[in-house]
C-alpha cells in the first residue's frame, strides 16, 4: 500500500485516479515519537537531529533529483537551487511541478515524475527534506535523524 | 608541400568514393590508413589503438610557452561539451551537446562555417539522460561523418555537403535508452552502445552497415548466448570457457532484463585480430541487495570480432558492483615489454581505481594496481581469478540497505571517468586524467518503472583524505604498475590528455584552463585560461604547415552536477563546505571552441 505523510486536495486531484493515499491525523511536535507532519510543519527537528521521514527525504532526494538539481538542493549548471526555491513554493505548488513537469527555458526540462512509484510514495519526505534546507535548519551534509517510527494510523 | 598534401587528400576522396560505388568494399583501408596520418586528426581519439598520441612536433617542450590562441569558435550550446573536434584536410568537424549540431569549418578560412547540421530531436530525451546532455563525438567512413544522437537516432552525414544519407534508431527513449558515446567505423560498419544505466536499460554493442545504416550484429551484455553473442566453449574468462548462458545465470530471476550493462564509452579496433574492444557499465540497480550474484557481463572488458561480434574473451572487473564503478573507460592498445615478455596489450583505468593491463590477444590478466593511492574498497585483485578483495567495512552489500557506508574511495565518479588517457611510445608512459573523490553510500529498495530513474541509492561525494584537491594529473607504467609522477589538480581533471612527439602532454580543467605539461616530469610549461571549464579532449592537427592544437570548452557532465555547487563534506561538519570553493566561482556555461598554435 502506498501512503503519503500528508495530502492536500491537489495531490489527491492529480493522483487519486493512480494511488490510493493515506490521510493523516491532525498534525502535532510533541516529540519525534508522536509527531506528524504535514504541509505547515513538514519536519521535525530537535537536538541537531531529524524525524526518519525528513531523512528518507534527504536519500530520495539524492538518488533521483540531485543529478539535476545539484548537492543538497543547491543547485546545477542546468536546473535551479531548490534550497531557494522552496523559501516561496507552497507543497501545492511542489507537487504541481514534480508531477506535471515543466518545459522551462533553453531545453530546460524538469520531467514529469507521476508514473515514479519512488518518488510520488515519498514526495511528503522529499519535500520535507528541501524545507529543512529552504529553511536553514540543516546544512549540506547528511542530517542526522531519530529512529524510524513504525506508524501507529492504519492505512486507508 | 601544403599543395601536394590537399591533392593527395583530393585523391584519396575520389578513391573511395569509386570503391563504395564498385560495392563498397574497402571504405576501411582508406581509415586505416588516415588514422596514421599526424596532419589529421580522424577518431576520437586519434587512432584505433586511443593513444592520443601524436607525431607531430612543431611544439615542444621547449617552445610551448610562447602558444598562441589562433582563432576561437562559440557552438551556441550550453551545456556540457565532452569529445573533441575531427580534423581532415581543410575542414574540421565540430560537434555539440544535445541539441546535437554538427559544423563543418573551413581551415583556410579562420573556421568559417562550410555547412551546420541540426537535427529535429524530442525534447523529452533529455531528462532521460542521468549525468547532462554529453556527447563524445563523431566518426568519420567513407565520406561520412557519423553522429548517435542524444535520442539514439544514429545518423551519418555527407562530409562535404552536411546532408543525411541515412539515419536509423538504435534504442528507445522512453525507456530511458540515450545516447552520448562517439561511434566507430572499421572497414564497412559502424558501432554503437547505448546509455541509461541509471534508468535499467539492457546495455548492447550494435553494428550497422557503413553504405546504408542496416543493422548487422548486436551483442548485449547480459542474457542468452544468442543475445550476448558469446560462445559456451569459445569464449573465454581469463582463460576458461564462461560456459552456458553465462549472461543470465548469475542473476536473481529476470533481473537480467533491466541489467544494465550501459555500453557509453569508447571503442577501439586491434586490425591484426580483428577485435573490436569496449566495457559494459553498471549492473542496475545501484541497490546490490536487489540483485544477487556476480551479475554478468556488468562491468566487464569485451573482445568482439569486429566482422561477426562473437566474443573472443571476457573480462569481469569488478563482479557484483556495490558502489557504480561502470567498466566503460578507454581501453588504449600498445604493444610492450610486460614483466619482461613483448606484448600486445590492452591497459585501462577504469574507474574502480585499479589500472588494468591485459594480453589484448588471449585476455589474460597481467597487471592491476591502483592508480591512486586513496583507493580503499579494495585490497588488490587476485591475480588467479581477477576478482576485487572487497573489504567488509566498504561493501554496501554486507552493510546492507538501508545502513549508509561511509569513506569509500574512489567516490561513484570512479578514480577516473570517461575522460580519456594517452600513451607516449616516447616515453613508454600514459598520461592519466584522474578523480581525487570519496563517498557515502546508501543502498534502498526500488522499483522499476520503464522510463523514470532506477537508482536505488544516495551518496554523498568530498575530496580523498589528507588534502582538498579533488583530481589529479598523473604519469602511469602499465608495465611496473606504478604511478612515475602525479600532478594535484584542484578540480577533478575531466579532459582527455593529448601526448605528443613534442614531449609535450596537454589537458584541461574544470575552471578552464588548457595546460601543457612535460611529458618526462610533469612540469607545467604553459596554461591559458578558455571560456568555461573544460571536459572535451584536447588534439591536435597540422594545417598549411603548422601545428595546432584544439579543444572545446564548456562545462558540465557529471563534474558541472556534483562540482558546480560545492562539494560537502561531511566529517569536517557544515562550516567546511564553503572551503571547497565553488566552481561557479571560476567558470560558468558556454561551449567554445579554442584552437592555438605557435606564433610566426
Ligand atoms: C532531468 C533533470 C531534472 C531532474 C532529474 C529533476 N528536475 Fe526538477 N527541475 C529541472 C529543471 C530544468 C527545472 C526548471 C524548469 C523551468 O525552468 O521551468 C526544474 C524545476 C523544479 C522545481 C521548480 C523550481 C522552481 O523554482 O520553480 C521543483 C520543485 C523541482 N524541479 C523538483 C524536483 C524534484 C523533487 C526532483 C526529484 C524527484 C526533480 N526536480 C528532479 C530538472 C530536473
Amino acid at each position: 500500500m502506498l501512503h503519503f505523510r500528508f495530502s492536500k486536495p491537489i495531490l489527491l486531484a492529480t493522483l487519486a485516479l493512480t494511488y490510493s493515499i493515506t490521510c493523516y491525523a491532525t498534525p502535532s511536535k510533541a516529540d519525534y515519537k508522536s509527531f506528524q507532519p504535514s504541509p505547515d510543519q513538514p519536519y521535525y527537528f530537535e537536538d541537531g537531529k531529524v524525524d526518519f521521514g525528513t531523512y528518507n527525504g534527504f536519500r530520495r532526494y539524492h538518488a533521483d533529483c540531485h543529478v539535476c538539481h545539484g548537492p543538497a538542493g543547491l543547485g546545477s549548471s542546468y536546473a535551479p537551487a531548490l534550497l531557494d526555491s522552496l523559501k516561496v513554493m507552497t507543497w501545492g505548488d511542489f507537487v504541481n511541478v514534480v508531477i506535471s513537469g515543466r518545459e522551462g527555458r533553453d531545453n530546460m526540462i524538469m520531467p514529469s515524475f507521476a508514473k515514479n512509484v519512488d518518488i510520488v510514495t515519498n514526495l511528503s519526505d522529499i519535500y520535507a527534506y528541501l524545507k529543512a534546507r529552504a529553511d536553514g535548519v540543516i546544512g549540506a551534509t547528511r542530517p542526522a535523524k531519530f529512529p524510524k517510527v513504525k506508524k501507529l494510523i492504519a492505512d486507508n | 608541400m601544403v599543395t601536394a598534401k590537399r591533392k593527395v587528400l583530393a585523391i584519396c576522396f575520389t578513391a573511395s568514393a569509386m570503391l563504395a560505388a564498385a560495392g563498397g568494399v574497402t571504405a576501411n583501408s582508406e581509415l586505416l590508413k588516415m588514422q596514421q596520418n599526424a596532419n589529421d586528426w580522424v577518431m576520437p581519439n586519434g587512432n584505433y589503438a586511443s593513444t592520443r598520441y601524436s607525431e607531430l612536433n612543431q611544439i615542444t617542450a621547449k617552445n610551448v610557452k610562447d602558444l598562441k590562441v589562433a582563432w576561437t569558435f562559440s557552438t551556441g550550446v550550453l551545456r556540457g561539451h565532452e569529445g573533441g573536434p575531427l580534423v581532415m584536410g581543410d575542414v574540421m568537424y565540430v560537434h555539440t551537446p544535445f541539441p546535437n549540431k554538427v559544423f563543418a569549418l573551413d581551415l583556410n578560412d579562420d573556421g568559417r562555417i562550410i555547412w551546420k547540421y541540426e537535427p529535429r530531436q524530442d525534447t523529452s530525451v533529455i531528462p532521460v539522460m542521468c549525468c547532462d546532455t554529453v556527447n563524445r563525438g563523431l566518426a568519420y567512413g567513407d565520406g561520412k561523418i557519423i553522429m548517435s544522437q542524444a535520442d539514439t537516432t544514429l545518423v551519418a552525414l555527407d562530409a562535404k555537403t552536411g546532408k543525411k544519407v541515412w539515419s536509423v534508431k538504435n534504442g528507445d527513449p522512453s525507456k530511458g535508452e540515450t545516447s552520448t558515446a562517439a561511434p566507430m567505423v572499421v572497414k564497412d560498419k559502424v558501432y554503437i552502445g547505448v546509455s541509461g544505466g541509471e534508468f535499467g536499460v539492457r546495455g548492447s554493442l550494435t553494428a550497422y552497415s557503413l553504405k546504408d545504416g542496416k543493422q548487422v550484429w548486436r551483442g548485449y551484455s547480459m542474457g542468452p548466448d544468442s543475445d550476448t553473442l558469446l560462445d559456451p566453449q569459445k569464449t573465454t574468462h581469463l582463460g576458461k570457457p564462461v560456459g552456458k548462458d553465462s549472461g543470465i545465470n548469475t542473476w536473481k530471476g529476470d533481473q537480467w532484463k533491466i541489467g544494465g550493462g550501459a555500453t557509453w564509452g569508447w571503442y577501439s579496433y586491434d586490425p591484426d585480430e580483428n577485435l573490436v574492444y569496449y566495457g559494459s557499465g553498471n549492473p542496475s540497480t545501484w541497490n546490490p541487495v536487489q540483485r544477487p550474484g556476480d551479475n554478468r557481463w556488468s562491468m566487464t572488458i569485451f573482445a568482439r570480432d569486429a566482422d561477426t561480434g562473437m566474443a573472443r574473451w571476457v573480462y569481469q572487473m569488478t563482479p557484483h558492483d556495490e558502489w557504480d564503478y561502470d567498466g566503460i573507460n578507454e581501453m588504449i592498445l600498445v604493444d610492450q615489454k610486460i614483466n619482461g615478455k613483448m606484448r600486445k596489450a590492452l591497459v585501462h583505468f577504469d574507474r574502480n581505481g585499479f589500472g588494468y593491463t591485459m594480453d589484448r590477444v588471449t585476455g589474460e590478466l597481467l597487471v592491476a594496481e591502483k592508480f591512486d593511492p586513496a583507493v580503499n574498497w579494495a585490497t588488490h585483485v587476485d591475480m588467479k581469478t581477477g576478482r576485487p578483495q572487497v573489504v567488509a567495512k566498504y561493501s554496501t552489500h554486507q552493510n546492507g540497505e538501508d545502513v549508509n557506508s561511509t569513506g569509500i574511495c574512489p567516490a561513484a565518479l570512479g578514480t577516473k571517468d570517461q575522460q580519456p588517457a594517452s600513451y607516449s611510445p616516447r616515453t613508454g608512459l600514459f598520461y592519466v586524467p584522474t578523480n581525487h573523490v570519496c563517498m557515502d553510500y546508501e543502498p534502498f529498495e526500488v522499483s522499476y518503472t520503464a522510463g523514470q530513474p532506477y537508482v536505488g541509492a544516495t551518496l554523498s561525494m568530498y575530496p580523498a583524505p589528507g588534502g582538498n584537491n579533488l583530481g589529479n594529473f598523473i604519469a602511469w607504467d602499465a608495465d611496473k604498475g606504478k604511478i612515475v609522477w602525479s600532478n594535484e589538480e584542484p578540480f577533478s581533471v575531466w579532459s582527455g590528455a593529448l601526448s605528443t612527439a613534442g614531449d609535450v602532454v596537454f589537458y584541461g580543467t574544470l575552471e578552464g584552463y588548457l595546460k601543457a605539461v612535460d611529458a618526462k616530469s610533469g612540469k607545467e610549461l604553459y596554461r591559458f585560461k578558455t571560456p568555461s571549464g573544460i571536459i572535451g579532449n584536447v588534439n591536435t592537427y597540422m594545417h598549411n604547415g603548422k601545428q595546432y592544437i584544439a579543444v572545446l570548452s564548456g562545462l558540465g557532465g557529471w563534474a558541472g552536477i556534483g562540482m558546480a555547487a560545492g562539494l560537502t563534506d561531511p566529517t569536517a561538519g557544515l562550516g567546511a563546505v564553503g572551503a571547497y570553493a565553488s566552481l561557479s566561482n571560476y567558470t560558468q556555461l558556454g561551449g567554445t571552441l579554442t584552437v592555438f598554435t605557435l606564433p610566426d
